[in-house]
């Protein structure tokens, strides 16, 4: 994989604080969506936040397309984009000024034809006379995008790019994501909507106090660490189950009139015909049987549960 | 050099002040030409010449150093402090611009701005007073350098502050005092002995002396001192600044 970060041994420590981020090292590669998934405090802004040079870092380097983004801030800095978490934008400015004066600030000369190709992107054309203030909540997010692909950069952290936005600009939103990776932008998102990551992600990273607990492929990790369920719905309750079909694994459930079975993804052999004729043999009626996967939000809770014990 | 950050700050700061033109232009006007009729007008007729000049002309340079001075300081406070106050300066920490980029713009907008407001004040006075400019090029590079100095300090405050109480504070408390007693409308050889000697130890005096003498060509102090106490606060007042981005003093956690 061609890196387009890397982050080696990095530690943040706040004033007075315990460690923020602890001795992090991985690599992100390029034109990749990587979600990063953790609970609130996880880290997962001080992460981006130093990265992006908003934060010192205690120690450790980070590279972005080689760049060190410390003694060589300039051109690592010029290929990052930044959407902030909150809505953070000068109230009384215009929407066509402040993504000007964003361009700027990265070094580009003024190109008015590509500022106006993004706002009409991101449905910002027509609004491009109006104050900031008079806009929806939903509409500033957008500015907030705006602003930081303005000056065109090769990869885009977005921090929680969907809090508290509703379901459709939402769906725009992972659209959008789907649509800057086609055009070979890289893109770090935290989010803590489980689905937006299982959605648009192609590699998961979790985070919790500080630390990564895993990055991997979102595919194989659901295959690795998802599980799957089959229910079996029964005709008449039963009171314990035989031992023949406890032998097999599966456990009583909703007082006796259900059996559950839990079984591996990635097993070739699931033992489900097995259970079906141990249940027949043992007379045991049905109505119905179906299967449950879990999501990337089961795995995310798993995840955590266990590091917290 | 980034020098598109340079135009985009500079600009954005000359946007905002064009778009409130009665607070930016107007209003320092107005208090001017207050004065002028407070002190030149109706007190001034009763007072004795300075140095052979009429109090009405002798208090041009003060009322355009006093505005300047202080127009100076909340320009370029406000100017970094919105941004740190709304969260915008995010954009300012991730970008890639020097620290030296980042103040030639800011500074560099405050400055004009008083300057230019300066300027007007200069060309009103001219409606109340018969005024001459002794040494017109000077009176400019004073002007200018007034308002870059004055401009660092507000900078610095702006970087310093915390809320808009801080930001009030030191113009209010400490700008303002140091401006009015450092000669704006008084030569403080009109002052007793003791106070005289403390005047000297009112920095703003320096800039205030300086610039007179650029219009009448004689002043409390020499204009070489003037200058230097220019250069010196400027110097000092970079050096505050460049310590504050090397160690992101209130910038970065």
């Amino acid at each position: 994989m061609t890196a387009i970060v890397e982050v080696r041994d990095l530690t943040k420590r706040y004033d007075g604080e315990k460690l923020a981020l602890k001795n992090l090292s991985f690599k992100i590669a390029a034109g990749e969506i990587i979600a990063l998934l953790g609970p609130n405090g996880a880290g997962k802004t001080s992460l981006i936040s130093t990265i992006c040079g908003l934060t010192t870092m205690s120690q450790g380097k980070v590279f972005v397309s080689g760049f060190d983004v410390q003694s060589d801030y300039r051109n690592a800095r010029s290929l990052i984009g930044l959407v902030p978490q909150e809505l953070m934008l000068e109230p009384f400015e215009t929407v066509m000024g402040t993504v000007s004066l964003s361009r700027g600030l990265f070094g580009k000369a003024p190109n008015p034809s590509y500022i106006r190709g993004i706002l009409e992107r991101l449905s910002l054309w027509d609004k491009r006379d109006s104050p900031i203030r008079e806009l929806s909540g939903g509409m500033k997010r957008r500015v907030l995008i705006a602003k930081a692909l303005s000056h065109e950069p090769k990869i885009l952290f977005l921090d929680e790019p969907t809090a508290g936005v509703d379901v459709d600009l939402r769906r725009d939103m992972w659209r959008l994501v789907k649509d800057l990776q086609r055009d070979g932008v890289t893109i770090v998102l935290t989010t803590h909507y489980i689905e937006e990551a299982e959605e648009i992600a192609d590699r998961i990273a979790v985070i919790h106090d500080g630390q990564i607990l895993l990055i991997e492929d979102k595919n194989l990790l659901m295959k690795r660490l998802g599980k799957k369920q089959l229910l079996v719905e029964l005709a008449d309750p039963i009171e314990r189950l035989p031992k023949l079909l406890e032998d097999l694994g599966i456990k009583l459930h909703n007082e006796g009139r259900g059996l559950t079975y839990t079984y591996d993804m990635e097993v070739e052999q699931t033992g489900i015909p097995e259970i079906l004729g141990a249940l027949k043999s043992e007379g045991i009626r049905f109505n119905d049987v179906r299967t449950e996967q879990s999501s990337l939000e089961d795995i995310f809770i798993e995840l955590i549960k266990d590091r917290s014990v | 050099m980034n020098y598109y950050a340079i135009r985009a700050i500079y600009t954005f700061e000359m946007a905002r002040t064009l778009r409130t033109p009665l607070q930016s232009f107007a209003s320092p006007v107005i208090s001017t030409i207050l004065y002028f009729i407070v002190f030149g007008s109706a007190i001034g007729h009763r007072m004795i010449p300075i140095d052979g000049v009429s109090y009405g002309v002798f208090i041009v340079p003060g009322l355009i150093m006093l505005t300047v001075m202080t127009q100076s300081v909340a320009n370029a406070s406000f100017g970094i402090y919105f941004p740190k106050f709304l969260g915008t300066i995010y954009e300012h920490l991730s970008a890639p611009i020097s620290p030296f980029e980042i103040v030639t713009g800011y500074v560099g907008a405050a400055a004009t701005k008083s300057a230019v407001v300066g300027l007007i004040i200069l060309g009103v006075s001219f409606l109340f007073v018969p005024l001459e400019i002794a040494h017109p090029v000077l009176m400019m590079g004073l002007l200018c350098s007034t308002a870059f100095c004055f401009s660092l300090l507000g900078f610095i405050l702006g970087l310093w502050a915390r809320n808009f109480e801080q930001l009030s504070f030191v113009p209010t408390l400490i700008i303002t005092p140091l401006v009015f007693l450092g000669g704006s409308f008084y030569s403080i050889d009109m002052l007793p002995s003791i106070w005289r000697d403390v005047s000297m130890l009112n920095p703003a005096m320096y800039l205030i002396s300086g610039f007179r003498w650029a219009f009448f060509g004689n002043s409390d102090v020499s204009i070489q001192l003037s200058v230097v106490f220019i250069g010196f606060f400027i110097a000092t007042f970079l050096g505050i600044i460049w310590w504050i981005f090397s160690t992101g003093y209130r910038l970065r956690s």
